[in-house]
């Protein structure tokens, strides 16, 4: 017996889009002076949501100035428990505008309304309520009596949680007294702009926030600016082995966090059910458009057909479609080109050898959708055990010892998370031990919290974000 | 009195890889001088391969020493300091000859280094409860975070402090549980290369510590470029360029790079050069019956 769902669309009268967006600089959405625009779509129906305004270097030197001036004028000398009060406010207004603000991020970003509304923003309004907390204790902080700011920051996120990792990247810069130029991705800038509107509700001092939306040139010019003595990037690898380049022989301080391949490790004393929900929630959580998702599934061998028969049997049941539908497990690619890296990869993965199984869902047929996939009969040697694929697609491998499920776990260039099911304390602790990861998770998976540090090892980049620890890239420590 | 008439007993000098004295694989020599330009010694001229060499033993020794006891590891460090402090006339010899000074002045940069190691050993089984931490996070789950090492470290060390300036580059990358391969100061190696006999007589496990004489242009890129090295410390890079060429080597595999920055060496340090090798692991764990 299948279980039907009624439709249950969240309304999106509630979201006031304007048809087109200027930047936000000192304050003032402006024009730009030398860029240009481009159209920001729906992925989950490729609607024209608003034209959005592509910054030349010219743009983004006016706004790193702003910076400049509220950070020497305002901004730093303000005392942290004046800032702290301002971080405040923000978070409040976060929480008043929640729900509009998660049927945004849903419309932009294609991702669920049952993640946005319930992980997303709750988790942005938590991040800025935590950073608040600090500004008036970095002397408390372990990185001397009175630490200071850097100055200005230049941060560039990703599309895949566009207001969150606004959040990781503004609320500890803001809270040790720096100011912020940030440019969000080109396909996800719209709840960084009703962002900038919050920035004004809360009278933040202007140049404390400046919002620059476009592509890779925009933010190469941001990371590459003279004036800029923080650089923080969130997104794939090869861009950021290229900002480490960019800013070699420079006094900038620079966080990276990167990507991924993390392995979910399931041994066979583990609790199936639980494991399943695990493996679930590790590599279709926002459409495995995470960069600690859990990618590669290193099931013990003796329970490897109980596990994908389960796996199967619950994958069956995600509910593919609709972003802004209450029901919606799995939501719409980001873009066009993501779906188009997604397919090419499973298409290498299927060449070399492995075996493709998707869910059986219905498509929508207009917007980028892929449905959840495994592979299984993966080695470690093929493309899709060993490169990011983005989305919701997971390579399945098997191991026999412990050892195995560490050697196998640990062999890759990324070192960002892992997961790991078993009844057995010990070895969750000796496992959690060797694995070279920055975040381990232990029978649960893709957690956050902003008291608790996040970032790689190895090629997954380095600093953290989140805890007393993220306060150190924007201190002068 | 000393015979005049004796012939004394030269030495070669070697590089120290693995926790042995392997001569350059190039078979090169080049003429370490002291602070006047008279000759010194003929010390090993390393090479690519064994810059490769020194990367291949210092990976092999990374698992069995980032697995050691944090109180192990802070009592071989201390062992150091202890070996270090019986051989401290040689030492005040070499470093003044190397440095040109004055026997008082030696005699308390080699205090200063025995004592420097003494300091960080102390570090070994701490540093986790100053910069770990358990976090308050809002649900039903354990979350604690702990450092750990990075990796292999390569280090450059500062060409003009050559005891007390390796020993405050090397400690605080080894005492967290890294393995390290060191340039020593190209033109002052001699007490580098007598550190290598005080570590090998120092319970110290063979490839934590490697020590490469040689050429700084020449090796560091090898060392920069290595797709298995984890970190490089800059502190001996003295030309900006050459600095910057070395950070932008080392983006290939995304190395945690400590850059050039101006140091008293004297000074009593910060936490700084041993955090900088360090990763920040974080574990959950829910909570419930």
């Amino acid at each position: 017996m299948a279980f039907e769902y009624a439709p249950a669309p969240e309304s999106r009268s509630i979201v006031d889009l304007q048809s087109s967006y200027g930047l936000f600089i000192d304050g003032a959405f402006v024009d730009t002076t030398d860029g240009r625009s481009f159209k920001s779509v729906s992925p989950a129906t490729e609607e024209v949501l608003a034209e959005i305004t592509e910054a030349g270097p010219g743009d983004v030197d006016r706004a790193v100035k702003a910076a400049r001036r509220a950070h020497t004028r305002v901004w730093g000398p303000m005392s942290g428990a004046e800032r702290a009060k301002y971080l405040y406010r923000i978070a409040r207004i976060l929480q008043e505008r929640a729900r509009e603000l998660a049927v945004l991020e849903s419309l932009d970003n294609g991702k669920p309304i049952k993640e946005s509304r319930d992980v997303d923003v709750p988790l942005v309004a938590a991040y800025f309520f935590y950073y608040a907390g600090w500004a008036d204790k970095l002397g408390y902080a372990g990185f001397g009596p009175n630490p200071k700011s850097l100055g200005v920051a230049g941060q560039v996120i990703p599309w895949n949680f566009p207001l969150l990792m606004l959040a990781w990247k503004i609320a500890p810069a803001l809270a040790c007294g720096n100011t912020v130029v940030l440019k969000p991705a080109e396909t996800t800038s719209l709840t960084a702009l009703a962002f900038a509107e919050i920035c004004q509700q809360a009278d933040l001092p202007p140049g404390v926030v400046n919002i620059v939306t476009g592509a890779g040139d925009t933010g190469r010019a941001l990371v590459e600016h003279d004036d800029v003595d923080k650089v923080a990037f969130t997104g794939s690898t090869e861009v950021g082995k290229a900002i480490a380049r960019a800013v070699a022989g420079t006094d900038k301080k620079v966080t990276l966090e990167l990507g991924g391949k993390a392995a979910n490790i399931v041994f066979d004393d583990a609790p199936i059910d639980q494991a399943i929900e695990g493996i679930v929630n590790g590599i279709f959580f926002n459409q495995g458009h995470v960069c600690c998702a859990g990618s590669r599934l290193l099931v013990q061998e003796s329970v490897a057909d109980e596990v994908l028969d389960r796996l199967k049997r619950r994958m069956a049941t995600l509910r593919v479609g609709d972003p802004l539908d209450k029901n919606t497990d799995v939501g719409a690619i980001n873009s066009a080109e993501q779906l188009a890296k997604i397919r090419a990869l499973s298409e290498v993965g299927e060449a070399e050898g492995a075996e493709r199984w998707s869910a059986p869902c219905e498509l929508p047929e207009r917007g980028f959708w892929f449905p959840p996939t495994i592979f299984t009969g993966v080695s470690q040697a093929h493309r899709i055990a060993r490169e990011e694929i983005f989305g919701p697609v997971l390579s399945v491998l098997t191991f026999r010892t412990p050892a195995e499920a560490v050697e196998k776990a640990n062999n890759t260039p990324f070192g960002l998370s892992a997961g790991v099911w078993t009844d057995k304390g010990s070895r969750i602790l000796w496992m959690a031990n060797q694995l070279r990861a920055g975040v381990v998770w232990a029978n649960t998976f893709n957690r956050f919290d902003p008291t608790s540090p996040f970032g790689g090892y190895k090629e997954s980049g380095y600093g953290r974000e989140g805890g007393r620890h993220g306060l150190e890239a924007y201190l002068n420590a | 009195m000393p015979d005049s008439s004796r012939i004394d007993v030269r030495k070669t000098y070697k590089l120290f890889i693995g926790g042995a004295f392997p001569r350059s694989e190039s078979g090169r020599t080049y003429v370490a001088e002291d602070a006047k330009g008279r000759f010194v010694a003929n010390a090993a001229l390393a090479s690519r391969k064994d810059a490769r060499d020194a990367v291949g033993a210092a990976r092999k020794a990374f698992a069995g020493w980032s697995a050691r006891t944090p109180y192990n590891r802070g009592q071989v460090v201390y062992r150091i300091a202890e070996m270090l402090e019986g051989r401290r006339a040689q030492f005040v010899d070499e470093v003044s000859q190397s440095e040109g000074a004055t026997a008082r002045k030696a005699d308390s940069l080699v205090a200063a280094s025995i004592d420097r190691l003494v300091w960080y050993a102390g570090w070994a089984d701490k540093v986790a409860q100053v910069v770990g931490s358990s976090n308050p996070v809002a649900g039903p789950y354990f979350d604690f975070s702990l450092p750990e090492p990075t990796g292999v470290v390569a280090v450059v060390a500062p060409p003009d402090s050559s005891l007390l300036g390796l020993v405050s580059v090397v400690a605080p990358a080894i005492v967290t549980g890294n393995t390290v391969v060191v340039l020593a100061a190209e033109g002052r190696p001699l007490p580098a290369i007598t550190l290598t006999e005080v570590l090998a007589t120092s319970d110290l496990p063979g490839g934590v510590v490697n020590v490469l004489t040689g050429r700084v242009a020449e090796v560091t890129p090898w060392l920069a470029s290595h797709m298995d090295v984890n970190a490089i410390d800059l502190a001996g890079i003295d030309d900006a360029e050459l600095a910057r060429d070395l950070e932008v080597a080392a983006a290939d595999n995304l190395k945690r790079v400590l850059r050039p920055r101006a140091e008293t060496w004297t000074r009593t340090p910060d936490l700084s050069r041993m955090l900088w090798a360090l990763e920040t692991k974080t574990v959950w764990h829910p909570i419930g019956v």
